[in-house]
């Protein structure tokens, strides 16, 4: 893609918050909205003598996630120090991964538009979160409820051209971190933050622009705003033969546009060295199956399947797959009524407009996937009309029952056997002798369709359409 | 001896605010230490593994268990600055 | 009972016998302490709640419940471990008032043994010392003569140790820290192997390098305290989950066909003639014993001076950055904070909180970990680290005990050596290869110099066969010259 005759290179770094219990190296809860410095001990102060431990949940979900985006797990990694002053960071050194990360080398493919793009994972790797700062008036207050909190950093290549590729390669990442249950995703909140470098250059030329960092970024639909504001305003330097300064910038939602955080006077000098208080972090072969094992399908090989095996359109598999939980209530639904395009076709009209309406997740669902499959079961034998279904969808909704149990207590059976559907008919045609008449000399037209709409009426709609017309049919035009 | 730039820029590393007198005496102790540390430069470590921990030791991980052990008091309690359970510094902007 | 030249073995048997309570034990070394500190300068700090404590244990044996393996001793504790409720101030001026609000492991597993803390003990700053001069707190003198240094960085142990303060005291070891003051006072001194005894509330000098252990009067007292501290720790990942033996017991001085390696390049002169007379008298001791004599060779045991200064440096200025005045511990005095710079506000806090030897070590860290030196300063030394560690393995494979100096010479007189820092560095020179290769190590009392100084014998073991070396230390202290002698402030 080209801007201008210039071509923009775009690399990432999500950090992605783990959601284990405890933090990385103490056993600090990590409960969010805790009160000030509630979730803190010795450790995560970073008190005199105190040591990390590490947490094996964390270790867990990162090689899960370093599987899922396709990567190796190295079987001997090991915790540096990144040392640097801040006064949010306890220690005065952050523990991470510095030359042998967990996870590396890996790739993933996702959709852009209807093209397919791959991008390189260079490397995913552990670390400690630091607190959090307040500015209150004066001063700076310090919070250290989030320092230890563990993060998996997922680094690509500078593999993307476009704002799209690199909203799509987020949103990829949240969907696949969200399947894995390893996190949950949730930008805003800050569990999961996404940088952005991003560089031009002139179409063709090999050689990597200066590049800007873009931090703290609260939405994809932003990332990719930002990133274009960002091409746009680099070329207009180069254009005008201006240098584009190396610096980390943020991005302002009310007035669109990037500004300066802070420049990188000088290069930071990190003395990073393997952590003595950890031992290498030794993975073992057995792990990694086990972790690999333990992997759900991810979100594009179930669309996938979802329309190989299932014969949904491209569309509906892809809205079907966005979550995990929403794949698992289709699949349910569609075992339980034996009917994928039923299924899938009663979620994505009838139960999402609900949940939207209510503001629920599909975990909230009132109606169980079971119930739902129950429902769409009935219609296709008969048991009851598509549109009564709607009804008892609606009060399913409601008062949580099963499908039975409504139609049940409402009498809402469809009448499909033909004797009783011709006693409903013949009371009709006997009430209306009139209109048989005008039907028989064709002095009215089209008044077969009155004549259903009666009966229909008669048998509160529970006679059998079909079963109807056949009668109707008989009897009148016989 | 190692400059006093080399010393004004390690200190700054290391957030230590030295007078001009104590850069002189480190570039003097800290050069001469240094040269005598030097004498590891002349033997052969090719392909030798730096050791870490000097001792085998089995790996060990926590399982994943909150706990809550100390209040929020006790780990402000001895900050120079605070308030009420938070640290206070210096605006940092 | 003689309380003060008391082992520990005989005090926690008294005491459990309920023929002298631990309140009496604690408060008769509480008297002591505090008669005698003044003229020695090893207590920082008293614990006032340590009779009450004592008392707690007494009804505990008087409720017929088991009051612990160590019940009743008394014991002093150097300030890099913190102590629950007790000022932990590792000898700086920046750690000064702070109050851990939890016990180091070891503090924690020897109250539950039954041990009374009854206070402080003075150190080096940050543990980086060899003669206790650069603790904020002033200096400690040597019980056996005032004017000398008690040794370092556990000065304040091995003093109070050896003028019987206490019954019993804990130090560290990094470089040389627990043995070097332990010849220098006269007592028993012992640096467990690497990952035997929990590092978690010890502060951290070089994590790599760290043990604590007994400094105390006998050999057993030594075992037995040593089975107490000793064992894995879930707060301490670099702890061995190997069963802890139980050494005191089986504490044994027939050591005949044991192989007592000496250690070739040690023996090329350049020792004061007083201590080359003790390690020669230990040799033909063990030699009278059935030992056999072996020689050996470490070739780069002369690097190991250097490796450490570089290894413990790089690994000290990371440790010793959370000193930052933001969470505990000193800040600079400002007029007005929220006008303060941050890079002011550390530099300040930090310049003004830490002595000069501290200084001088971060600086030295900070510049062999800066970018461009990495790989010539700490990268080498851990290599040049794993062959010195790999020659010990191999030395072992032909003896069982390395027997050696602890130090060149006798305790030197206070302010003798402050002047030039590498020539105090170049007297660890037999101590340091030990830590840098995880090795147990210890001091017995087994000399005495012309002018009544105490004089140790250093043992060294493989790593985790610390019986072997208690053994040998038992034996040696069995046949030692100087048994039972003690300074004159006893």
């Amino acid at each position: 893609m080209s801007y201008r005759g210039y071509e923009a290179v775009i690399g990432i770094e999500i950090h992605v918050q783990l959601n284990t219990q405890s933090k990385m190296f103490c056993s600090d809860s990590t409960q969010f909205n805790a009160g000030d410095n509630e979730n803190t001990s010795p450790v995560s102060v970073g008190m005199p003598g105190t040591l990390p431990v590490v947490n094996k949940k964390a270790i867990e979900f990162a090689i899960k996630t370093g599987l899922a985006l396709g990567c190796q797990i190295r079987k001997k990694s090991v915790f540096a120090r990144k040392n640097y002053f801040y006064p949010d960071l306890p220690k005065g050194y952050q523990i991470s991964q510095y030359d042998q990360p967990l996870c590396e080398h890996g790739t993933i493919t996702f959709k852009v538009g209807d093209q397919q793009k791959t991008v390189s994972i260079t490397r995913a790797h552990l670390e400690e979160d630091a607190g959090k700062s307040n500015h209150q008036g004066d001063f700076t207050m310090i919070n250290y409820n989030r320092a230890g909190i563990p993060l998996l950093e997922i680094v690509t290549g500078p593999d993307m051209r476009t704002p799209q590729e690199a909203a799509e390669y987020g949103r990829t990442i949240r969907q696949i971190v969200r399947y894995l249950g390893v996190c949950d995703g949730n930008l805003e909140e800050g569990s999961m933050r996404c940088d952005c470098n991003v560089s031009v250059r002139k179409a063709g030329s090999e050689k990597l622009g200066t590049r800007t960092e873009l931090k703290n970024i609260n939405s994809f639909r932003f990332v990719e705003k930002a990133i274009e504001y960002e091409i746009e305003r680099q070329i207009d330097m180069v254009e005008r033969g201006e240098k584009v300064l190396q610096e980390t910038r943020l991005w302002d939602p009310d007035k669109n546009k990037t500004f300066t955080m802070r420049s990188k006077e000088e290069a930071q000098d990190y003395r990073y060295f393997p952590d003595p208080d950890l031992l290498p972090l030794i993975v073992t072969e057995e792990l990694i199956q086990r972790m690999k094992a333990d992997l759900p399908e991810l979100p594009i090989a179930r669309k996938n399947r979802f329309v190989a095996e299932h014969g949904l359109p491209e569309y509906d598999a892809g809205v079907l797959t966005a979550e995990s939980d929403l794949a698992q209530f289709y699949e349910e639904t569609a075992k339980v009524s034996g009917n994928f395009k039923g299924a899938s076709n009663w979620i994505m009209t009838e139960l999402l407009r609900e949940l939207n309406n209510n503001n629920l997740e599909i975990n909230d669902s009132p109606i169980t996937p079971k119930n739902l499959g129950l429902l769409i079961g009935m219609i296709d034998k008969g048991t009851i009309s598509g549109k009564i279904a709607k009804a008892v969808f609606l009060d399913m909704w409601k008062d949580k029952k099963s499908p039975e149990e409504i139609i049940k207590e409402k009498g809402l059976v469809q009448i499909s056997d033909p004797s009783t559907v011709e006693k409903i008919i013949d009371e009709v045609l006997t009430a209306n002798a009139q209109q048989v008449e005008d039907h028989k000399t064709g002095k009215k037209k089209n008044l077969f369709g009155f004549f259903v709409g009666a009966v229909m009426k008669a048998s509160k709609g529970q006679a059998n359409p079909e079963v109807v017309n056949q009668i109707l049919q008989k009897k009148l035009n016989g | 001896m190692i400059d006093k730039k080399t010393i004004e820029h390690i200190a700054k590393l290391a957030r230590l605010e030295i007078t001009d007198l104590e850069a002189t005496e480190y570039s003097q102790q800290l050069g001469k230490a240094l040269t005598h540390f030097e004498q590891i430069s002349k033997i052969n470590t090719d392909g030798v593994e730096p050791l870490l921990t000097p001792a085998e030791i089995e790996p060990f991980w926590r399982e994943d268990e909150p706990k809550q052990e100390f209040t929020p008091e006790e780990m402000t309690r001895n900050a120079p600055s605070r308030a009420g359970n938070l640290f206070k510094v210096p605006p940092v902007v | 009972m003689n309380l003060t030249r008391a082992t520990i073995t005989e005090i926690v048997e008294a005491v459990k016998a309920k023929s002298v309570s631990a309140k009496e034990v604690t408060a008769h070394f509480l008297k002591r302490a505090e008669e005698l500190n003044p003229k020695l300068n090893a207590f920082t700090s008293f614990n006032v709640n340590a009779v009450s404590q004592a008392e707690e244990i007494d009804a505990r044996i008087a409720r017929g419940e088991d009051p612990g393996p160590m019940a009743g001793v008394p014991f002093g504790i150097k300030e890099m471990l913190c102590t629950k409720g007790l000022v932990t101030n590792a000898g700086s001026k920046i750690l000064q008032n702070f109050i851990p609000p939890y016990d180091a492991t070891v503090v924690a597993r020897l109250k539950k043994a039954g041990v009374v803390i009854t206070g402080k003990l003075n150190q080096d700053e940050f543990a980086m010392g060899s003669s206790n001069e650069t603790s904020y707190f002033g200096g400690v003198k040597n019980p056996w003569n005032l004017d000398c240094v008690p040794g370092g960085s556990s000065g304040g142990s091995a003093a109070a140790q050896a003028a019987r303060l206490c019954a019993g005291t804990i130090g560290t070891d990094t470089g040389g820290s627990i043995r070097q003051p332990a010849s220098f006072c006269g007592i028993v001194g012992v640096k467990p192997t690497y990952g035997r005894v929990s590092r978690y509330g010890i502060v951290a000098y070089a994590s790599s390098l760290d043990q604590a252990g007994p400094m105390v009067s006998t050999v057993k007292d030594a075992a037995l305290t040593l089975e107490v501290i000793s064992g894995h720790d879930e707060k301490d990942s670099t702890t061995s989950q190997r069963k802890v033996p139980r050494w005191s017991q089986e504490l044994s001085s027939n050591i005949k066909g044991m192989k007592i390696g000496l250690i070739k390049e040690y023996m090329q002169g350049g020792l004061h003639a007083d201590v080359q007379k003790t390690v020669d008298n230990a040799v033909d001791a063990l030699k009278k014993m059935g030992a056999e004599i072996v020689e050996v060779s470490i070739p780069m045991t002369e690097y190991a001076v250097p490796v450490y200064y570089l290894v413990a440096a790089s690994e000290a200025s990371s440790n010793l950055a959370r000193y930052d005045g933001v969470k505990y511990g000193y800040r600079a005095e400002f007029q007005n904070l929220s006008a303060v710079e941050l890079e002011d506000f550390y530099g300040k806090t930090r310049g003004q909180g830490f002595g000069k030897e501290v200084k001088r070590r971060i600086m030295l860290g900070t510049y062999c970990l800066s970018s461009g030196y990495y790989d010539a300063y700490y990268n080498k030394a851990g290599q040049v680290r794993r062959m010195i560690m790999n020659q010990y393995l191999e030395a072992f494979k032909n003896c069982d005990i390395i027997l050696s100096p602890v130090t060149t010479s006798p305790a030197f007189k206070i302010g003798e050596r402050v002047s030039d820092p590498l020539t105090m560095y170049l007297n660890d020179i037999f101590t340091t290869s030990t830590n840098l290769a995880g090795l147990p190590g210890m001091s017995v009392p087994f000399g005495m110099s012309s002018e009544g100084l105490p004089i140790g014998i250093q043992l060294t073991a493989t790593h985790f066969e610390e019986q072997d070396m208690l053994n040998v230390g038992f034996a040696l202290e069995d046949a030692s010259p100087v048994k039972g002698k003690v300074p004159h402030v006893i």
